[in-house]
């Protein structure tokens, strides 16, 4: 019956991460379809969380979710009682995500960053037009030309893993990591684009830096961005960065 | 109400049972790394048992205690001392204003947990009073404690404040510079110190991918834990575990308790303070009641791992549930029985 029932769905795979959490996969590599999924899974878990649910961690490919197995068993009925916790969520996860609504729902979020680009803000800038054989400026008008998805927020508070990034401006890593970038940097590495919310060590190479906060603990949400954002970046003069500094957008 | 620091120790700093709800945001958990101690800690003093308490680590702070105090150490075993008497743990403490409360370095274990009845008095950030470190929020200033910090607590209220009132009467008629109970929790949670630690493990999701000879000698032989591993992890040597194949990882929420293999073939487990993801592949994820386990061996020391199944590691989990709200009714009793 089970069987029969998940042909003709969205594949999906459902795995134990020990007593306390569940893995579910909705697919291999990074692509936007499957990433909406996760987001679709991820929103109608928050909406709607079952009895013993603590949180989801929605990721590229899988949402984890932690629950309590006390609570998740507490509420399972006497006939489940030989049930674990784990089959209880796994039955429990399968059927939103058999019955949540799979098409785009609505309009995606812009939210633009404004970033001061070269010179102290980005040192690595020329170095990265240089490895592209292209001009400082043309690196700069290919990265605020692009719309970036963002897949996941991880790594540091705050941190957006980027999706869109052109080819054309991919740079390696640094051979040596800085042991200290500042907060707002602005980076490539590899064909990834991001920007650090806190001080962190890294070896991305940096292009600029944006004076918006990222991480606002204070606020809710603690993050500017949110998985399912576009990311637009929009090139700022240092007067303007300094005005900027500590504003809210 | 308040401890002032004399001397911070290795690394003392709030932590509470963690901070959920936010890793979508990339906002790690943090909290305590023995969630066992600092539970029994928090129910010795009459709190709730996911009050924060301080957490040291491996070699203990000193503080003078400027205004009596009920309080609880549990945890590693850093003889602690009233003015120069050892003061007894796992169980409450009444400690008499201006003592000076000393802690060594560890003899057994690695982090013990210090509550005091009322809780600390500071700020819950995002739900939570544990300190992130490398974010610098929550917990006393977003940081360790430095010296000549203050760290105050709150009055008690409810159970807290009834407890706090018997001991205050019964400290009245003695001279000594604290008073506790004969009973005491006992160290049951606590590990053992002598051969390899044991450590249960659930099969990690990537486990398949890992070479034949790796797997076998995963939970075969011992590996030693770093001298690097601190709350983020426990970087273990022994073993090099390879891939049979090379895998493309994309990164994925991790959770405490996971073992990952990085590209150098030693494993790490992460706890409290890991990052919300990870793109290494996990060979296995340690049971929930072996955490505890985990969080005080000492660097140096040795640990194997023995493979359980999710029902297995979710019975162990009800069956160690179930112990803790015993002591919690037996620690009911003993104090309405009064001191």
């Amino acid at each position: 019956m089970r069987e029969a029932e998940l042909k003709g769905r969205d594949q999906i795979e459902i795995y134990p991460y020990g007593e306390s959490a569940v893995r579910i996969e909705f697919g291999k590599g990074i692509d936007p379809e499957i990433n909406r999924k996760v987001r679709a899974l991820t929103a109608n878990l928050e909406s709607e969380p079952f009895p013993g649910m603590i949180e989801c961690v929605s990721a590229f490919t899988s949402v984890t979710v932690f629950y309590d197995l006390l609570a998740v068993r507490n509420m399972a009925s006497p006939l489940s009682e030989s049930q674990s916790a784990y089959e209880i969520v796994s039955d429990l996860v399968r059927e939103r995500a058999a019955g949540m609504a799979t098409e785009a729902s609505g309009q995606a979020r812009t939210v633009e960053i404004p970033v001061c680009y070269g010179g102290s803000f980005g040192p690595d800038l020329a170095y990265v037009a240089e490895h592209n054989k292209l001009t400082p400026s043309e690196v700069i008008d290919i990265h605020t030309s692009g719309e970036y998805l963002v897949y996941m927020i991880g790594f540091a508070p705050g941190f957006p893993f980027l999706g869109g990034m052109s080819e054309r401006i991919a740079t390696p890593r640094r051979s040596s990591p800085r042991l200290s970038i500042p907060a707002g940097s602005v980076g490539i590495a590899g064909k990834q684009t991001g920007v650090y919310p806190i001080v962190t060590p890294g070896g991305w190479q940096l292009i600029g830096s944006t004076p918006l906060a990222l991480f606002r603990p204070e606020d809710h949400p603690p993050s500017l961005l949110q998985a399912g954002d576009v990311v637009k970046f929009r090139a700022i003069t240092p007067a303007q960065y300094e005005e900027f500094r500590g504003g809210r957008i | 109400m308040s401890f002032k620091v004399v001397k911070p120790g290795l690394l003392t700093s709030l932590q509470d049972l963690g901070r959920y709800g936010y890793q979508k945001y990339g906002v790690i958990v943090s909290g305590a790394m023995d969630p066992v101690s600092l539970r029994l800690a928090n129910l010795l003093v009459g709190n709730d048992e996911d009050e924060a308490a301080l957490e040291l680590t491996l070699v203990g702070p000193s503080l003078i205690v400027e205004q009596d105090a009920l309080l609880a150490v549990t945890g590693g075993d850093m003889s602690p001392k009233v003015n120069g008497q050892p003061l007894p743990m796992w169980r409450p403490v009444y400690v008499r204003k201006g003592s000076h409360l000393q802690f060594g370095a560890c003899k057994a274990g690695s982090r013990a947990y210090v509550a005091v009845a009322g809780g600390y008095d500071v700020p819950v950030v995002m739900g939570s009073k544990s300190t992130y470190l490398r974010a610098g929020i929550g917990g006393y200033q977003g940081r360790a404690l430095a010296e000549g910090d203050v760290i105050a607590w709150k009055p008690s209220a409810g159970r807290a404040a009834e407890y706090r009132e018997q001991w205050a009467r019964k400290l009245k008629g003695v001279s000594s510079d604290y008073i506790s109970t004969d009973w005491h929790t006992g160290r049951g949670f606590h590990p053992h110190e002598g051969g390899d630690a044991v450590i249960r493990v659930t099969r990690g999701s990537q486990f398949e991918y890992f070479a034949p000879g790796s797997r076998q000698q995963f939970y075969e032989k011992s590996f030693q834990v770093s001298t690097q591993s601190d709350r983020m992890g426990y970087r273990l040597t022994g073993p090099e575990l390879t891939l049979a194949e090379p895998l493309e990882m994309i990164s994925e929420a991790v959770i405490p308790g996971t073992v990952q293999v990085p590209p150098d073939g030693n494993p790490i487990i992460l706890m409290a303070d890991r990052q919300t993801a990870g793109g290494y592949p996990r060979i296995a994820q340690v049971a929930v009641v072996d955490i505890p386990v985990v969080a005080q061996i000492k660097p140096g020391r040795r640990l194997r791992f023995r493979e359980i199944t999710v029902n297995e590691a979710e019975k162990l989990y009800i069956q160690r549930e179930q112990q803790i709200q015993q002591m919690k009714a037996g620690i009911l009793v003993n104090m309405k029985q009064g001191v």
